[in-house]
C-alpha cells in the first residue's frame, strides 16, 4: 500500500488541495479507504488525519467500510422513480442477491442509492464503479449482472452500455452556433480585454446557475482586487435533481467552455483555472482532459496563448458525491480538499475564493455564453430575451413528456409554450429549478421564464395527473435531509425533523396540529439556515402546502387528537426478530383506538 | 461614532466590528452557543439570529455592523426561533441535565433557561453516540456534543488540531486526531484550552466536575445574559 499511496501523492504533486482526487484513486484501488491509507496520506501531505476522516465521511462515494468490487449506486431522483426505478432496482437486487444498501458476502458487489446522476432524460440510471449507465431495463440489467458475475472489468464492458445521449431537442442562439476554435479568444484580444468586458456588460449576461448575478460585475470586481493571484473556476457540479444541461455542454460544447474560461482569465489576470466536475460525471473526465490537451497543442492554453503572451491553464477536479458542493463557497472548500461546507459571507469568493484568493466562479453555461458574446458581440446576445433577463436559457426537460432533453429558449418564453414543445399533456405541474425551485401548477402556466419570475438553473421536471404530489414532496424532502452538510442547527436537525414530520402525515399517522407543526418547522429552516440548501430545503413542502392545502388536510385521517412520532410497535421489530416471535403479544398498540 | 440600533437602543461600533461584538460591548445580550470572543466566528448554532429592518435574518456573530442598521433582537418572535433551535439541539443529542456533571454550568442549559424552554417540543432522535473515557484526565461524551466547533478552533489555535467534526447531516460527530481515534492517543492535555472550552458537558476535565455543588453553580442563580455580559463562561 505504501508504494500505491506514494505514487498517488506524487501524481498530484503532494498538494493537499486535490485530496478528493487522491481519495478517489484510493477508493477505486481498494474499494474503500483503508485506515492505513489515512495514516499514509496524512503523513505524506502533512495534514491532520482528521481532515481526511472528515472528507471520507462527508462524500457519498468514499467509504471506510469495504464496498463491493462492483460498486453500484442507483440514481434515486424523482425522474428515475417515474421511469420505473423501483421495480428495476428490486430486479437488480434480486438477480445479484444483494439487498439494497448492502455488500454481498463474497465482496463482489454492493448496491446503494444515490442522488440524481443527471441522466433524467434517459433514466433510470445507475453508476457502476463511478461510470454512468442509463436507460435501464431488465434486458440491460441482465447484461450487467452477467458481466459482474463473470468478473469482467468495467473497462471491458460493451461501450453501448455506457452511451450517454445529448438529446438536444431544440437548439437556440448558443447551441445552434458553432464557435470556431480560438475565434472568441482572437476576437477578445483584437477588441481589447477591457472592451470585451464592456461588451459582456452590455450583453446583460447574468449567471446561469440560477442566482442571476451580473457576470461582468463579478468579473470586474474580481479584476479590481489588489491581489495578483486570481483564479477562474467553472462550476460543473450540476447536482440539482432534474438538471443535465451542463452535462451536454461539457460533452459537446467543451471548447466553448474552456474558451469562456480563458477569456475570463485574461480579463481577470488569472493564470490558473479549475473545472469542478461532479463525481457522477466521471464519464466525461477523460474527454475533458483530452480537449485540454488538444487546446494546449493548438496554443489555446499554456504559456503563450495565441502568441498574445498570456499564460493560463485549466485543471479538472472531480467531486465525490455531494449536492451541497454546487453552492459556490462549498465548492471552493471541496476544491481545497475539504468537506463541502458553505463559508460565511462576507467576504464573497470574488474577494476571498480559492485559497483565499480572488476567484470568479461561474456556471458552465455562463462561460459558454461569455465566449459567444466575446466572439459575436453584445448585440447578438442582448437582442434575445427580456429587458432584465437577456439572452437564452438552456433547459433540461424531463418527466412526463414525449420528448425529454435539452431545449434552449429566449428568456420570456411562457411555460405553456415549453410544455407544448416537449409534448407534455395532462400536466399536473412542473418543478421549475429542481427540488430547491418552485412547484408550478398548470393554473399558473402563463408564467414566463425570467430571473425575476420563474428562475431556474435549468431543471424542468414535468408531472402529469397520474403522479402523487406527496410522493414527489417526500422524495425531495428526503433528498435534502440526506444532502444537508450538517453545519448549522436548523438544516442539520430541521431537515431530519421535517422528514419525520412529513412521513408521519404521508403515512396516515397525522393528527390535529401536525400540519401546523410541519409548516412551523419548514419556516424555521427557511428563515434561519446558513446557506441556500437549508433556505430552500422546505420549499417543496411550503409551496405545496400553499397550493394544495386540501391534499394535506385529507391525509389527516386520525380521529384522536394526538399521535406521537415515536413508533412503539415499530421499535419492537428488532426484539421480535431476535426472539423469533411475531404473535399478537409481541406487538403493542400505541394509541387506544376508539 | 458610527452606531446601529438594537431593539431601538443605540449601540456604537468601531469599523470592522461584528454586530455581536458591538452588542456585547454595549451590554446587549444576544443568545449564542458557538460564538466565543477569542475565536473566529463560526455562525453554525444560529442562536444569534437577528432581524434587519428589511426582514432579513443575519447571524450577529458573523455579520459586520453597518452604519444605521436597525436590528431586532430581544423579540418574542426571535426568542421563539431560538427556543426551537435550542430544542433541536436537545433532541438531536442525548442531554439528560439532572445526570450530567456539567449541570448548572452548561451554556446549553443556560440558554434553555433564558429562553424559558419547558420541554423538548420535538421528538427525540435517540442517537447512538460514543463515549471516550480513555484519557486519564479528560472525558469525551459525544452524547452532549452540539457541534459548536469551539474545541476544534481552540485546538487548532494551540497548534494541535486534536479535534474535527466529521460526517454529514444528522450523522455529524466529533473525531479525535489519533491513529486509534481515542483521546488517550491524542496530544490533548487537561490544561489545553480545547479541553476546557466546551459549552456543554461533552468535554470534561476530570476531577473538577463537583468542585461546586449542584445548586451553587453559575446558571443556578444567574441568567446567562448576566454571566455572559460579565465576561464569565460556564465551566
Amino acid at each position: 500500500m505504501e508504494s500505491f499511496i506514494d505514487e498517488t501523492l506524487k501524481k498530484y504533486q503532494h498538494q493537499t488541495t486535490p485530496l478528493l482526487m487522491v481519495l478517489r484513486d484510493v477508493q477505486a484501488q481498494y474499494f474503500h479507504i483503508p485506515k492505513q491509507a489515512v495514516e499514509l496520506i496524512a503523513k505524506g501531505l502533512e495534514i491532520p488525519r482528521t481532515q481526511i476522516v472528515a472528507v471520507v465521511e462527508f462524500y457519498h462515494f468514499f467509504s471506510f467500510e469495504p464496498r463491493g468490487r462492483y460498486d453500484i449506486f442507483l440514481s434515486d431522483s424523482i425522474t428515475d422513480l417515474m421511469l420505473g426505478k423501483k421495480a428495476l432496482a428490486d430486479y437488480l437486487c434480486a438477480k445479484l442477491q444483494t439487498p439494497l444498501g448492502t455488500v454481498r458476502a463474497d465482496g463482489l458487489v454492493s448496491i446503494d442509492n444515490t442522488a440524481c446522476t443527471g441522466l433524467c432524460d434517459q433514466g433510470p440510471a445507475l453508476l457502476v464503479n463511478g461510470y454512468a449507465i442509463g436507460q435501464l431495463s431488465e434486458q440491460r440489467i441482465d447484461r450487467i449482472v452477467t458481466l459482474i458475475e463473470q468478473n469482467r472489468p468495467v473497462t471491458e464492458w460493451d461501450s453501448d452500455l455506457f452511451e450517454v445521449y445529448d438529446n438536444i431537442q431544440q437548439p437556440g442562439l448558443l447551441l445552434n452556433t458553432k464557435l470556431p476554435r480560438g475565434a472568441a479568444l482572437t476576437a477578445a484580444w483584437q477588441r481589447g480585454l477591457t472592451e470585451t468586458l464592456d461588451d459582456i456588460k452590455a450583453s446583460g449576461l447574468r449567471g446561469r446557475g440560477g442566482a442571476g448575478f451580473t457576470t461582468a460585475m463579478k468579473w470586474a470586481s474580481c479584476r479590481a482586487t489588489e491581489e495578483t493571484e486570481r483564479y477562474v473556476v467553472c462550476n460543473a457540479d450540476e447536482g440539482e435533481p432534474g438538471t443535465f444541461k451542463d452535462r451536454v455542454l461539457l460533452n459537446s460544447y467543451t471548447h466553448d467552455i474552456f474558451e469562456g474560461m480563458t477569456i475570463c482569465a485574461a480579463i481577470l489576470g488569472a493564470h490558473k483555472g479549475f473545472v469542478y466536475l461532479r463525481g457522477e460525471y466521471l464519464h466525461l473526465f477523460n474527454k475533458l482532459n483530452a480537449v485540454l490537451e488538444e487546446r494546449r497543442a493548438a496554443g489555446l492554453l499554456g504559456d503563450n496563448i495565441l502568441g498574445y503572451g498570456w499564460k493560463f491553464d485549466i485543471e479538472i477536479r472531480l467531486g465525490a458525491g455531494s449536492y451541497v458542493c454546487g453552492e459556490s463557497s462549498a465548492l471552493l472548500e471541496s476544491l481545497e480538499g475539504k468537506m463541502g461546507i458553505p463559508r460565511n459571507r462576507p467576504p464573497s469568493s470574488i474577494i476571498k475564493g480559492y485559497l483565499a484568493k480572488p476567484t470568479v466562479l461561474n456556471n458552465v453555461e455562463t462561460f459558454v455564453a461569455a465566449a459567444h458574446i466575446a466572439w459575436q458581440g453584445s448585440e447578438w446576445f442582448a437582442s434575445c430575451g427580456t429587458e432584465k433577463s437577456k439572452g437564452t436559457k438552456i433547459l433540461s426537460i424531463c418527466g412526463d413528456c414525449e420528448r425529454p432533453g435539452i431545449y434552449e429558449y429566449p428568456f420570456g418564453t411562457s411555460l405553456k409554450e415549453v410544455l407544448k414543445d416537449c409534448g407534455a399533456s395532462d400536466v399536473l405541474g412542473v418543478q421549475v429549478g429542481g427540488p430547491s425551485g418552485t412547484f408550478v401548477s398548470t393554473r399558473e402556466s402563463d408564467g414566463i421564464l425570467t430571473f425575476e419570475e420563474l428562475s431556474t438553473g435549468g431543471a424542468f421536471i414535468i408531472f402529469n395527473h397520474s403522479r402523487n404530489i406527496f410522493d414527489i414532496v417526500q422524495n425531495f424532502t428526503h433528498f435534502f435531509a440526506e444532502e444537508s452538510c450538517g453545519f448549522c442547527t436548523p438544516c442539520r436537525v430541521g431537515t431530519s425533523l421535517l422528514k419525520k414530520q412529513f412521513d408521519k402525515i404521508h403515512s396516515g399517522h397525522g393528527s390535529a396540529g401536525d400540519i401546523k407543526e410541519l409548516q412551523d418547522i419548514a419556516k424555521l429552516i427557511k428563515s434561519t439556515s446558513h446557506c441556500g440548501l437549508g433556505q430552500t430545503a422546505a420549499e417543496p413542502i411550503l409551496t405545496t402546502l400553499e397550493r394544495y392545502p386540501n391534499l394535506y388536510e385529507r391525509q389527516i385521517k386520525q380521529q384522536h387528537s394526538f399521535d406521537p412520532v415515536f413508533d412503539l410497535d415499530g421499535s419492537l421489530a428488532v426484539a421480535r426478530k431476535m426472539s423469533g416471535r411475531d404473535d399478537g403479544h409481541a406487538h403493542l398498540t400505541q394509541v387506544e383506538k376508539k | 461614532m458610527a452606531h446601529i440600533t438594537i431593539d431601538g437602543q443605540i449601540v456604537p461600533f468601531e469599523a470592522g466590528q461584528t454586530v455581536m461584538e458591538a452588542a456585547m460591548a454595549a451590554g446587549v445580550y444576544i443568545p449564542h452557543l458557538c460564538h466565543h470572543p477569542d475565536f473566529t466566528p463560526h455562525g453554525s448554532c444560529r442562536q444569534c439570529t437577528v432581524t434587519l429592518k428589511n426582514g432579513w435574518n443575519i447571524t450577529a456573530c458573523t455579520a459586520r455592523a453597518a452604519e444605521g442598521q436597525e436590528i431586532s433582537n430581544n423579540t418574542e418572535e426571535l426568542n421563539l426561533v431560538r427556543k426551537r433551535l435550542t430544542q433541536m439541539l436537545f433532541v438531536e443529542g442525548n442531554h439528560f441535565c439532572p445526570a450530567c456533571e456539567k449541570t448548572g454550568n452548561c451554556q446549553l442549559q443556560g440558554v434553555a433557561y433564558h429562553l424559558n424552554m419547558m420541554s423538548n417540543h420535538y421528538p427525540q432522535f435517540y442517537a447512538l453516540r460514543d463515549v471516550d473515557a480513555t484519557h486519564p484526565d479528560i472525558l469525551l461524551d459525544r452524547n452532549r456534543c452540539i457541534f459548536c466547533n469551539l474545541c476544534v478552533r481552540a485546538s487548532h489555535a494551540e497548534g494541535k488540531d486534536v479535534f474535527a467534526i466529521a460526517g454529514r447531516g444528522i450523522n455529524k460527530h466529533l473525531v479525535v486526531n489519533s491513529e486509534s481515534g481515542k483521546l488517550i492517543d491524542s496530544e490533548l492535555t487537561a490544561d489545553d484550552r480545547a479541553a476546557n472550552i466546551c459549552p456543554t458537558g461533552a468535554l470534561l476535565v476530570r476531577g473538577k466536575a463537583f468542585q461546586a455543588p449542584i445548586g451553587q453553580r453559575l446558571y443556578d442563580h444567574h441568567d446567562i445574559d448576566e454571566i455572559t455580559l460579565g465576561g464569565r463562561h460556564g465551566g
